[in-house]
């Protein structure tokens, strides 16, 4: 049985295909309003994360189906200490597919293991978020119309930041990708990254600390947020907090058709007077999170429509 | 025991001179029955000096873990005084239960019943990988 654990489990094809399908459902609703019908989503979130299991229920409600599950360990059987593996047995017994959400890494490929249904990583600690890289793709296509040959800023925290790892794997794949790396030095890209994904794929990247130098050169720039416990003294954050702060002000010299990106919850890194800039496109990419998350669930389920 | 002459068993031949104790060590060698000789610092043409190991019982070995510590070893496997099979190990694709991953937020940390995998994702570097975690192992 497929599941998805991490983003490069799905092969570019499958990703176009999925990303198609999207497409498909945000313009034919009612085409896929009972697709899947009599299926239950098992939603098992060790650990809270009100966001994202919201949007893989509305997404399997709008496919027609059922949703039922926990949204944090307390209420679950592993506050009792039972390991994920019994965990998803017993869950596989009343569910046609699982979404996990688990504090420890690679606890969703543990699942994956012992089920016979498909298991869905929904995050699973600092490590991999698959459904999120997923829907930062989408967003991208839509609003560019392709996901080859364009140049992506990545702002902020770019050391702990799983999202920015797992979006730079996924664009490593595609032609003609140009990186620009936008972070204060205690924040850089880890070296493993720079070197098994941005070198060995043999991508055009900069790294810099001066967001404002580089903001003319992009296409689509990707925000992240900026975390104090990350630093070393509260004097050293507001320094450097500011300098990655987005501001109407410092739109003025960055392209026409630029894309903003965040994966939210947002702090103060985007300004709110960005919001209604055309190019601030972060509240429409968590509508997307629904749409492909629906195309996931219908792929692993093995439903395709014509 | 005769170290020249195994009726049955395995001789763990073109080891690399001193890593003789930590094979020992790291296969769970001494909770063996058998009777066992380790052979230091032998003349090879090949090799200058190797090391050997002499097993006087036909056990199921962990080649991968061989692999993992030493790749040009060579594994000898004996039945009726006779070389039956000559075994080549090399730096193994997967180690099952041969490390253990020391990331702390790794479920392996938690669970301590799952068993402990890891890939090679660099063959040159000889880096392996924590399946569950991807962190290096070390
Ligand atoms: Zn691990």
């Amino acid at each position: 049985m497929r599941s998805l654990i991490n983003i490069l489990d799905l092969s570019v094809e499958e990703i176009d295909r999925m990303l198609d399908v999207a497409d498909d459902i945000i313009a034919n609703r009612e085409k896929y309003s009972e697709v899947c019908h009599g299926k239950k989503l098992a939603t098992l979130f060790f650990e809270p994360s009100t966001r994202t299991r919201l949007s893989f229920e509305a997404a399997m409600y709008e496919l027609g189906g059922n949703v039922l599950g926990f949204s944090a360990a307390a209420s679950s059987s592993a506050s009792k200490g039972e390991s994920v593996a019994d965990t998803t047995r017993m869950a596989c017994c009343y569910a046609d597919i699982i979404a996990m959400r688990h504090p420890k890494e690679g606890a969703p490929l543990v699942a994956s293991k012992v089920t016979s249904v498909p298991v869905i990583n929904a995050g699973d600690g600092g490590h991999n978020h698959p459904t999120q890289t997923l829907t930062d793709l989408l967003t991208i296509r839509r609003k560019k119309g392709r996901l080859n040959n364009f140049t992506i800023g990545f702002c902020g925290d770019l050391k702990f930041g799983r999202t920015v790892h797992s979006l730079i794997t996924a664009l490593a794949r595609y032609e003609g990708i140009k990186i620009v790396l936008i972070s204060p030095d205690e924040l850089k890209l880890p070296s493993y990254i720079k070197k098994d994904v941005i070198k060995n794929n043999g991508i055009e990247y900069v790294q810099t600390t001066d967001l404002e130098a580089v903001l003319p050169e992009l296409d689509v720039l990707y925000m992240t947020r900026v975390q104090q416990e990350r630093f070393f003294s509260e004097e050293e954050y507001i320094r450097l907090r500011d300098s990655y702060i987005l501001t109407r002000k410092k739109l003025d010299k960055a392209k026409e058709d630029l894309i903003i990106l965040h994966p939210l919850p947002r702090v103060n890194e985007i300004s709110t007077d960005v919001d209604d800039d055309p190019r601030a496109c972060y509240f429409e990419q968590a509508l997307c999170g629904k749409f492909v998350r629906m195309a996931l669930i219908m792929e692993l389920l093995g439903i395709h429509l014509d | 025991m005769n170290i020249d002459s195994i009726k049955e068993g395995l001789v763990i031949d073109h080891i690399t001179a001193g890593n003789a104790m930590r094979i020992y060590n790291l296969l769970g060698f001494d909770k063996l029955e058998c009777s066992i000789a380790i052979i230091k610092n032998v003349n090879s043409k090949k090799m200058g000096k190797k090391d050997i190991i002499k097993i006087d019982s036909n056990i199921d070995i962990n080649l991968e873990a061989l692999g993992y510590i030493d790749p040009g070893i060579t594994v000898d496997v004996i039945r009726d005084s006779k070389l039956v099979e000559k075994r080549h190990v090399d730096l193994p694709e997967t180690l099952h239960g041969v490390l253990r991953c020391k990331n702390p937020r790794c479920i392996t940390s938690v669970e301590q019943e799952l068993s402990q995998e890891f890939m090679l994702t660099d063959r040159e570097n000889r880096v392996y990988r924590c399946v569950y975690c991807e962190a290096k192992a070390n």
